[in-house]
């Protein structure tokens, strides 16, 4: 009886336990965020919550630090970004033939990804380390004089894009490879018969027929690039000063350095409204680029 | 004697050997430089014209277990990582296998959007809740928080998985008198084996490297590797060596499973991405 029963319903049954925890652990937290960002509270047990109106979100675009949080986070995503994808795009197109280990070499560009981020933050930190670094001693070899990187406001937040294109590059190019290996052979043996250059079958067939894969590679590595955290925080925490505060930081620190939670509930609010709207329109071109190709 | 063609090949081989290995190195040099460093005394560390010539030790290994007592943290990891995986294994896959067969493409879109929102979104509304609850700092708290990266993303990569399998099976299990969810236990399941192993893999890999959640959520007894490794970072600002071997302590079981279960974890990482 009960298994008949089970089996008539088996949508509910076996997506029950699943809806429940997104209720309680997604869509309530996210509702509480949403309420919370319209008080100031700094969650004491003696300080009662007083309730602010909107005056959170309108104090954000007076200050300077928010503003200053928004502008990294789109300048380290873009930068990030921008490299990992010409750059992974290219190497996938370089491997793309047959030669020995070439199983060995993606096993080997696997391994920034899966690596504990703490950890990578902690290896550059000691490449970048401005005295014992290994960073300065090379370039000093080419004659270029020591820099701070992780330790200067000017060059911080650089450096740690230059981490997260180490890191996830190869991501970028085991997409892009899976991408190439799906591409059918016709139209490269039509091109041959017609004489097409190298240069003309890249350009002409490789790359068009890789748009939508790359597309795809660029929406994951956005959302991902957007938020950003352990690298961040794990070396600068955002400093120094705010040299490397992006929006995902400067909640962080709101919240659990300074205890103004309504503060960085309304910031909260704001990056996630962000971060779901980028995606959101990336994967509708997506579909669009699907349709087309 | 060799010809112009055959002399052509063998420049742009040993071109392509070149530039391969370049690229290689600067893929994997961070990791050999961890390990170099962390076999090396602080004396030698800090001296720059000791790059790459230095009397190795182990002392450093010997002190983050000792000293630094990592053996707890490492317990933790695994503990929270072994656990968050199995229920969202037992809560996901289920799912994933309903949205595939019923079509629930609502429901797929809901458990995109739960990946796509920013981690710490949650962090500041959990802290709270869970402070509320009582259960900061507790084995709960974490494994709730991981899951919440582990269920989404094991749904995700096992809805076209289950979608790829013949739906032929179910139906002759069905006449056979098999019940749907004797079918999905006895034919889907093990048939999904190779994709089981992927998800798990890497929802046992994001668990242990997280880090975001154990920030707030832990407390001395139940925090997790990468926040012993954090916390080394700001007690000991200079310990280098003892800081490298912690960060090869941390990432060695994660790299050894890459190298050997590498095929899967390339398909995980990248599924989705290529529309087959």
């Amino acid at each position: 009886m009960l298994l008949k029963w089970v089996d008539k319903n088996l949508k509910y049954v076996f997506t029950l336990p699943t809806i429940i925890f997104v209720l309680a652990m997604v869509v309530f937290p996210l509702l509480y965020t949403i309420r919370l960002s319209f008080y100031e509270t700094s969650m004491s047990q003696n300080a009662p919550m007083v309730w602010v109106g909107l005056k959170n979100y309108t104090n954000m675009f007076t200050d300077s630090r928010f503003i200053m949080a928004v502008y990294r986070t789109l300048i380290f995503s873009g930068v990030a970004l921008f490299f990992e994808v010409v750059i992974g795009v290219t190497i996938a197109l370089f491997l793309n033939r047959n030669f020995l280990g070439k199983n060995i070499v993606k096993t080997a560009f696997l391994l920034p990804m899966v690596a504990t981020p703490v950890a990578i933050g902690l290896v550059w930190t000691l490449i970048y380390e401005p005295t014992i670094g290994i960073m300065n001693v090379v370039l000093g070899n080419f004659g270029i004089p020591p820099q701070l990187w992780l330790g200067s406001p000017d060059t911080a937040l650089m450096s740690l894009a230059l981490v997260d294109i180490w890191q996830w590059t190869p991501m970028v190019m085991l997409i892009t490879l899976a991408g190439i290996s799906a591409i059918p052979e016709e139209p490269y043996e039509s091109a041959m018969i017609d004489g097409a250059t190298r240069w003309q079958t890249l350009s002409k067939i490789t790359i068009p027929l890789l748009a939508p894969t790359i597309i795809v590679a660029i929406i994951l590595r956005l959302i991902d690039v957007l938020k950003t955290f352990d690298i961040i925080y794990s070396t600068t925490q955002g400093g120094p000063g705010f040299a490397s505060e992006t929006l995902n930081i400067l909640a962080y620190r709101q919240a659990f350095e300074n205890f103004q939670f309504g503060q960085s509930s309304a910031t909260l609010v704001v990056f996630f409204v962000f971060v779901l709207a980028v995606a959101l329109a990336f994967i509708k071109i997506k579909s669009k680029v699907e349709v087309d190709f | 004697m060799l010809s112009n063609k055959k002399i052509r090949n063998i420049s742009s081989n040993i071109a392509f050997s070149i530039i391969l290995a370049v690229i290689l190195f600067c893929t994997i040099f961070p990791f050999l430089w961890m390990l170099i460093a962390s076999f090396k005394n602080m004396v030698d560390l800090l001296n720059i014209e000791k790059l790459l010539v230095f009397s190795p030790t182990v002392q450093n290994y010997i002190d983050v277990f000792s000293k630094y007592a990592f053996l707890k943290p490492m317990w933790n990891s695994l503990y929270v990582g072994v656990v968050s995986t199995g229920l969202a294994l037992i809560f996901g896959l289920p799912t994933a296998y309903s949205i595939a067969r019923e079509k629930q493409n609502m429901f797929a879109s809901v458990i995109l959007i739960v990946r796509i929102i920013p981690a710490i979104s949650f962090l500041v509304p959990w802290y709270i809740i869970f402070m509320k609850l009582n259960i900061t700092g507790t084995y709960t708290a974490l494994i709730l928080s991981h899951l919440l990266v582990a269920l989404p993303l094991i749904i995700w990569i096992m809805i076209p998985y289950f979608e790829s399998l013949p739906k032929d099976l179910e139906h002759a299990a069905w006449v056979d008198g098999c019940s749907r969810v004797g079918t999905f236990c006895r034919i889907m399941l093990p048939l999904s084996a190779p994709g089981i192993l992927t998800c798990s893999l890497l929802a046992f890999i994001f668990s242990w490297n997280n880090f975001i959640f154990g920030l707030v959520l832990c407390t001395n007894d139940t925090k997790t590797l990468p926040m012993a490794v954090f916390n080394f970072i700001s007690y000991t600002d200079v310990n280098w060596a003892g800081l490298m071997a912690a960060a090869v302590v941390i990432t060695a079981p994660i790299l050894i499973i890459s190298l050997f279960l590498q095929k899967y974890i390339i398909k995980g990482l990248t599924a989705g991405a290529v529309k087959g």
